[in-house]
């Protein structure tokens, strides 16, 4: 018993240190705000602030398998552009027109290319992994562009049309029922990665991510764990893709594109990943900036682009987030 | 459909496809050795392509140099510009993980297309060929595009320098020293930094004199630095980082697979590349001629 006791109170604090860690802070809610603030601060800028949303989801779904479980890909797009058609053809070919069920098929049919596809390919490692999920993502493509009969190749599916919210919502011509539908969507969705990422679930990927063979030899199911999250992801890529294809009332194979796919990476790694806001901050100033600048010159943008995505490799790992809460130390020791 | 029609056209297929599989050749070689070398994923490896191409093209008409004197500036020039990116931002990350690897060379790529199209616009390129290399070859039976003709005795000469210098150099000998076992070629003495220095030099030459003698077959604009990166990427993945065999006979076949793919079926050819990628990395992750 003797050998015991002192374990007791630390064990507490540990469980004590775990509960507060994952408890919601004030601070979170924040972002939030910010969200609902712009709805009545900007209400012309309804359709950009729709797509920041929607690029925040599909960054989110991709933190949770790169930040979490430290799967490189260069093929998320798939999932976005798989959801994106689901959706899309549903209404289109279908004439399913409830937009909620469109989100879940949507949902449902990424996960399943993501559940068959990481079930595959998550044995590998290395640059065998990075090229089949290139591989996948670009064959899905191709198959897009070989049945352009069904998906209206490059001049993509069009006709989407999508009936009021529970029946009641109409949606207007600026985009505000569609910002607050993809707010409630983000929103919740967030929510459930938020409490994967803080289960033992999300601890074991974690444990994943730093050491995999230490996890293999501590006995965790490590195969099932990454298809699991990548199915997971890939079906929360795949309603960020339905709200792409519903709020545009269209679908071509750009959504499908590896630009896409190198695009959410580079917001993430922007961002900061395995943190979940990186998502946000990430693609909310990276669309913000785009917006404005690369009408201006498109040029500079890219170089732009590619300058601070080499910055931020060389001096910030940990995207923006890393940075100021580097700056916040910095200050608070300051204060002392 | 006539045999003599059959044949006329298989020729013309397995050709084309042979021209472009020894294009696809020289630009990813040095990829392949590079990423067996240090295991560098060096997405930005088709820009130095492309920046081959350019150097090509600008020296021809703003200089007026003949094609084949263009084709070794642009070998020198890039080779000894990208050790410059080699020493100041790559070595940083040697031992940093694919992530940092990837983003760092997809931000150069970004930087590259940008830059060629402020100074170039994204309008195509056009090249004038020396007068030799338009006209085509008469077979008897059909006659053959010149270029292509050129392109595949070109495309042999440099597999037959590789495998000399690779097989039977002590340049050579030291490279596959320290693909097979980096730590082990350290520790008899190889300076493996500046091998892969030089390595990365020669390999990135060899990209830019792939870009320029592509301009004619391929285009030049400047997206070309994306638009045919999963392409090399594959010769790399499909044939085994580090090995120039696997490199030859991953380039041969998918320039003749995806040519005739072009031809045959055009819907759909690219699909079947695509999945045919992903069944022999399933099967062999290290590529066909690759070390586990």
């Amino acid at each position: 018993m003797a050998g015991t006791e002192p374990a007791a109170p630390a064990s507490a604090a540990a469980a004590e240190f775990l509960l507060r860690r994952h408890r919601l802070r004030p601070a979170e809610a924040l972002p939030w705000l910010i969200a609902l603030g712009a709805y009545f601060a900007f209400p012309d800028y309804m359709a950009l602030g729709t797509q920041i949303l929607i690029t925040i989801l599909f960054a989110l779904s991709l933190d949770l398998i790169l930040g979490y479980a430290g799967i490189v890909t260069l093929g998320h797009a798939a999932f976005f552009g798989t959801g994106a058609y689901a959706a899309g053809l549903l209404s289109a070919k279908l004439g399913w027109s409830e937009p909620l069920s469109g989100l879940a098929v949507a949902g449902l049919c990424a996960a399943a290319v993501g559940f068959v596809s990481g079930w595959v390919l998550l044995r590998y490692r290395g640059l065998a992994l990075l090229m089949l999920t290139l591989a996948t993502a670009i064959m899905l493509y191709e198959l897009g562009n070989a049945r352009a009969d069904l998906t209206g190749g490059y001049d993509g599916v069009t006709g989407i049309a999508i009936k009021p919210l529970f029946g009641r919502f109409e949606y207007d011509l600026y985009g505000h029922t569609y910002y607050l539908y993809a707010l409630a969507v983000l929103f919740v969705l967030f929510m459930v990665a938020r409490r994967i990422v803080y289960s033992p679930f999300g601890q074991a990927l974690i444990g994943i991510r730093e050491n995999v063979r230490r996890m293999h030899a501590v006995g965790s199911p490590v195969h099932r764990r990454l298809v699991t999250v990548y199915t997971v992801a890939a079906a929360m890529a795949g309603v960020a893709g339905g709200l792409f294809a519903q709020s545009n009332a269209f679908v071509s194979l750009s959504a499908l594109g590896f630009e896409r796919s190198a695009t959410v990476l580079i917001m993430l790694v922007l961002g900061g990943t395995g943190r979940l806001y990186g998502a946000f901050l990430g693609a909310a100033i990276y669309m913000l900036l785009e917006d404005s600048l690369a009408k201006l010159s498109p040029e500079f943008w890219e170089f732009g682009v590619g300058l601070v995505l080499v910055l931020t490799v060389l001096f910030a790992r940990r995207g923006l987030l890393g940075l100021l809460e580097d700056a916040w130390r910095a200050l608070e020791r300051l204060w002392r | 459909m006539s045999f003599a029609h059959f044949l006329s056209v298989a020729v013309g297929i397995l050709l084309d496809g042979l021209a472009y599989g020894m294009v696809l050749f020289i630009i990813s070689v040095g990829l392949s050795v590079t990423m067996g070398l240090m295991g560098f994923v060096n997405l930005a490896h088709g820009a130095f392509a492309m920046a081959g191409g350019y150097v090509t093209v600008s020296l021809m008409t703003r200089m007026g140099l003949p094609f084949e004197l263009a084709l070794v500036c642009a070998f020198v020039l890039v080779g000894a510009a990208s050790v410059v990116f080699e020493r100041l931002l790559y070595a940083r990350l040697y031992r940093a993980g694919e992530l940092d690897q990837v983003l760092l060379t997809i931000g150069l790529v970004f930087m590259a297309i940008a830059a060629f199209t402020y100074v170039y616009g994204p309008s195509p390129q056009p090249i004038k060929m020396p007068r030799y290399l338009t006209g085509s070859v008469d077979l008897g039976f059909r006659t053959l595009a010149a270029y292509r003709v050129f392109m595949v005795a070109v495309g042999a000469v440099m597999v037959a320098a590789l495998w000399y210098g690779f097989e039977r150099t002590s340049l050579g000998a030291k490279i596959r020293a320290a693909v097979d076992n980096r730590r082990m070629a350290q520790s008899i003495g190889i300076d493996v930094d500046r091998l892969f220095s030089l390595t990365f030099a020669l390999g990135s030459g060899l990209a830019a004199l792939g870009g320029g003698l592509a301009v004619n077959l391929m285009g030049l604009t400047p997206t070309f630095a994306i638009q045919y990166l999963v392409f090399f990427l594959i010769v790399v993945a499909v044939g085994g980082p580090g090995s120039v065999k696997g490199a030859v006979a991953a380039a041969l076949m998918l320039g003749i697979t995806d040519n005739a793919g072009k031809y045959l079926y055009p819907d759909g050819g690219a699909f079947f590349i695509y999945a045919a990628t992903i069944v022999l990395l399933l099967v062999k992750p290290a590529g066909l001629y690759g070390r586990d």
